[in-house]
């Protein structure tokens, strides 16, 4: 739940996500989902010689499941918050 | 909520997990992503030769199996020569 807030929190960003299988792409992240399933627009291909496969390609559909990173931009989150909310599900955790 | 809803009825490109690529009109989905292409095409990739293009017809794929689902601009795409690419075939996902 908390890495979807953060997620969600990034929308209209440009991100690029690597996935399991080295293709790497960078868009502007327009939703996200509970399985961290991604949606981009205005994509690129990071090595465009090697996967042309996606050359009539604008806007896609990510897995959640196939992503290895997804870089975002640096200040993008504001790390302080994020732990403090990160110690404070932990807390919440443990206590269950 | 990231929906597929925005690609039904559209032209559009899977990827899958053991690195094949599939090009199709999007007619349904489930919340699993579980998709029904019509006039599903697969599109194979070498390094000797352009692409070959493999008509499969009307094909439920299966949602654990999809790496990602792109839209296709048909104009793009219309003005891809396929004979003339040469690329790898794309790697397999890899846990």
């Amino acid at each position: 739940m908390l890495i979807f807030s953060v997620f969600k929190t990034l929308t209209d960003q440009r991100v690029t996500v690597e996935l399991k299988n080295e293709l790497s792409i960078t868009g502007t992240l327009k939703s996200v989902d509970q399985f961290l399933n991604i949606r981009l627009d205005n994509i690129s291909v990071h090595d465009e010689a090697r996967h042309p496969h996606m050359m009539a390609v604008k806007n896609c559909f990510i897995r959640g499941s196939v992503v290895r990173y997804v870089q975002i931009p640096a200040g993008g989150v504001d790390t302080q918050l994020l732990e403090d909310a990160t110690r404070r599900e932990a807390a919440t955790q443990t206590k269950r | 909520m990231s929906s597929l809803a925005g690609y039904v009825d559209k032209l559009v490109l899977m990827i899958l997990q053991d690195g094949r690529t599939i090009v199709g009109t999007l007619a349904g989905f489930d919340q699993k992503s579980n998709i029904v292409l019509s006039n599903s095409t697969e599109r194979v990739y070498s390094l000797e030769e352009g692409v070959e293009e493999v008509p499969l017809g009307l094909y439920l794929v299966k949602g654990d199996t999809i790496t990602l689902i792109a839209e296709i601009d048909p104009e793009k795409d219309s003005a891809i020569d396929l004979s003339s690419i040469r690329a790898e075939p794309l790697p397999a996902i890899r846990y």
